[in-house]
């Protein structure tokens, strides 16, 4: 495929054009495809998710953006600029590496600085900037010691204001909080959205986590085997879902099929009411799933399939709840909150 | 159930297993400074005079320079191929990888004898007049593995990103190899390199079949011996060569210990400021 002339020296973005923008990209390797022809544009300033089982290919894409991996076709813009054929080194976006990558042999003040040092910044700027990212990033003290003597979530953080200090205009982040526990992850949701906010800067973030994605995007892209499958806001892709693999990767599959039509429900909008008689569909209590805060019913239904049903547990005990099991049941939706999927024009 | 007794004798045992290992040894050093030149004990008075017998010897002083040039030679010569050897099992995936890693490593194992005899059969074969360079050749076979060994554990250990974060934050590829590459292999480099020229240095079997006419420091020992002369002086060389082996591989064990990273004092304490 043709790509435009590099115009990436002295260009200046044009006004108006998405900070990202993807054309046609294609990459293998050998008889592998990572990314099958994709389409993408990331608006400025946006929380933009590339959300996807592992192997789907949103790694590859970050790669492609990065400039660490060559599209076999396709052109990459970044601000409108063309650097599809541009070094890692002339792109004007940073990386927070899945593992971080510190350099073990500095410090912590080093590793942030290090932007700054090959562009040849003064030492004193350097440090300037370097101690106004680590504050921002809520390790101001820590500037002296070594990446092995920090713990996993302040090694995530120096990683953070090491790619920030160059204020790139679009930050990528590779599954970030990956290696972090829960409560952390959960801390670090919340840090990174505002940090966004704050620095408005440009975010595309990779992760396998649905709640990350739906929790922190402004948009998000699901991805599945190399293709997009669908884009748009979390609540979105979450109430309607284009595609069979969307409605079970974000959320839970609940597919019905029904006079030939498909169509998905989510689980939490699904009323259900003991005994039979009435509109509905019925059915049989199969399986009760406690969670906590919330219980799962797994209804057989007696036309056929089967769906989920999400109850808080509001005022039933856990021993009331597995109860239910056997019991037979009726459930009832409002047609809004059912949504068809594998339609054509969704395609 | 581990008694206080079943300890005491593993102590006693491990205790037993270090003197094996080090009164002969020791005894030799005890001999360096005998004041009698023959070896009877206990001895009769300590002197240094064999250190000055020596070192003022021509013979003595053409093996050491001999060892030194050829130890020092194989060590360039073991960094090049071995890192070069480390960077391209660890980085790249290709048919017979295992394999070539095996035979890597294959040469320290392998006895001396077969490796130095190989080596002469194929330079007699060849009409390759067994000189300096021969010498350095039979020892790389097996000197080459240490740095290989240090660097591809190295390598191995280390974020394969790292490259790729120093290109990330705009480093030019010289940038990145002098602030990212050479310092985080620079210590396991340091360290086979000194392994290496120890290992050269104290050779016998090896260069015995591939030194020709010429002498290195150990080939001259192993002949005072056999013919029973000089032993004194051989006790002096013995301590003095003691001494050059163990710091080489004291200060190789030190720096490739924990992230083996260099400490390097000056910038760290400037920029804790």
């Amino acid at each position: 495929m043709a790509t435009q002339a590099p115009a990436r020296e002295g260009s200046e973005a044009a006004p108006g054009s998405p900070a990202v923008r993807l054309k046609g990209i294609r990459r293998t390797y050998g008889d592998v495809v990572a990314i099958a022809g994709l389409d993408l544009d990331i608006a400025e300033g946006e929380f933009f998710t590339l959300l996807g089982p592992s192997g789907s290919g949103k790694t590859t894409t970050l790669r492609v953006i990065a400039g660490f991996e060559r599209p076999d076709a396709g052109s990459v813009e970044l601000a409108g600029v063309d650097v599809t054929h541009a070094a890692p080194s002339e792109r004007d976006v940073n990386t927070v590496f899945q593992d971080y990558a510190l350099f073990p042999h500095m410090t912590v003040q080093e590793n942030v600085e290090y932007g700054l040092r090959v562009k040849g910044v003064g030492r004193r700027e350097r440090r300037m900037k370097a101690n106004e990212v680590l504050e921002r990033v809520r390790l101001p003290q820590v500037g002296a010691r070594r990446p092995v003597q920090l713990s996993g979530g302040q090694r995530q953080r120096v990683a953070l204001a090491r790619a920030i200090v160059n204020r790139p205009t679009v930050l990528l982040l590779d599954e970030p909080l990956g290696a972090l526990d829960l409560k952390l992850r959960q801390e670090m949701q919340v840090f990174l959205k505002a940090l966004q906010q704050d620095l408005g800067i440009t975010f595309v973030y990779v992760t396998h986590d649905q709640e990350e994605a739906l929790t922190m995007s402004d948009r998000m892209a699901v991805f599945n085997e190399g293709r997009i499958e669908q884009v748009g806001s979390p609540a979105d892709v979450y109430e309607h879902p284009e595609t069979e693999f969307v409605a079970g990767f974000v959320g839970v599959s609940n597919v019905l099929e029904r006079g030939g039509r498909r169509f998905t429900i989510r689980p939490e909008k699904i009323h259900m009411i003991e005994g039979i008689g009435g509109d509905g569909e019925t059915g049989v209590i199969r399986d009760v799933v406690y969670v906590g805060m919330v219980t799962r019913y797994i209804v057989d239904l007696h036309s056929g399939g089967e769906l989920v049903v999400v109850r808080q547990n509001l005022e039933t005990s856990s021993r009331e709840v597995l109860e239910a099991k056997g019991k037979r049941v009726r459930l009832e939706w409002r047609p809004e909150h059912t949504y068809e999927i594998d339609k054509e024009e969704n395609r | 159930m581990e008694s206080r007794a079943a300890r005491i004798a593993l102590g006693g045992w491990t205790l037993l297993v270090v003197l094996f290992l080090w009164i002969p040894l020791a005894l030799i050093i005890v001999y360096a400074f005998n004041k009698a030149n023959v070896q009877s004990w206990p001895i009769p008075g300590f002197t240094t005079h064999w250190f000055g017998v020596a070192w003022h010897s021509q013979e003595v002083r053409q093996a050491l320079w001999l060892s030194v040039r050829a130890a020092l030679t194989t060590t360039a010569a073991a960094l090049v191929l071995g890192s070069m050897a480390a960077f391209a099992i660890a980085r790249f995936k290709f048919f017979g990888r295992e394999a070539v890693s095996f035979l890597f490593v294959l040469p320290i194992a392998l006895p001396g004898i077969v490796t130095g005899m190989s080596l002469n059969s194929f330079f007699v074969f060849n009409h390759i007049n067994l000189s300096f360079w021969t010498i350095v050749i039979g020892h790389s076979t097996f000197c080459i593995v240490l740095v290989y060994n240090n660097v591809i554990a190295r390598l191995r250990r280390s974020s394969p990103s790292l490259i790729e974060a120093s290109q990330d934050l705009g480093a030019d590829g010289w940038q990145t190899f002098r602030f990212v590459i050479w310092p985080v292999l620079s210590t396991a480099l340091v360290a086979g390199g000194l392994l290496a020229f120890a290992l050269s240095f104290d050779e016998v079997v090896v260069t015995y079949f591939t030194a020709g006419a010429q002498n290195t420091l150990p080939l001259l020992i192993f002949g005072y011996i056999r013919l029973g002369q000089q032993l004194p002086i051989v006790n002096a060389i013995a301590f003095a060569m003691i001494v050059l082996t163990v710091i080489p591989v004291v200060l190789a064990q030190r720096l490739m210990r924990d992230t083996g990273v260099l400490r390097r004092g000056g910038t760290a304490a400037l920029t804790a400021k």
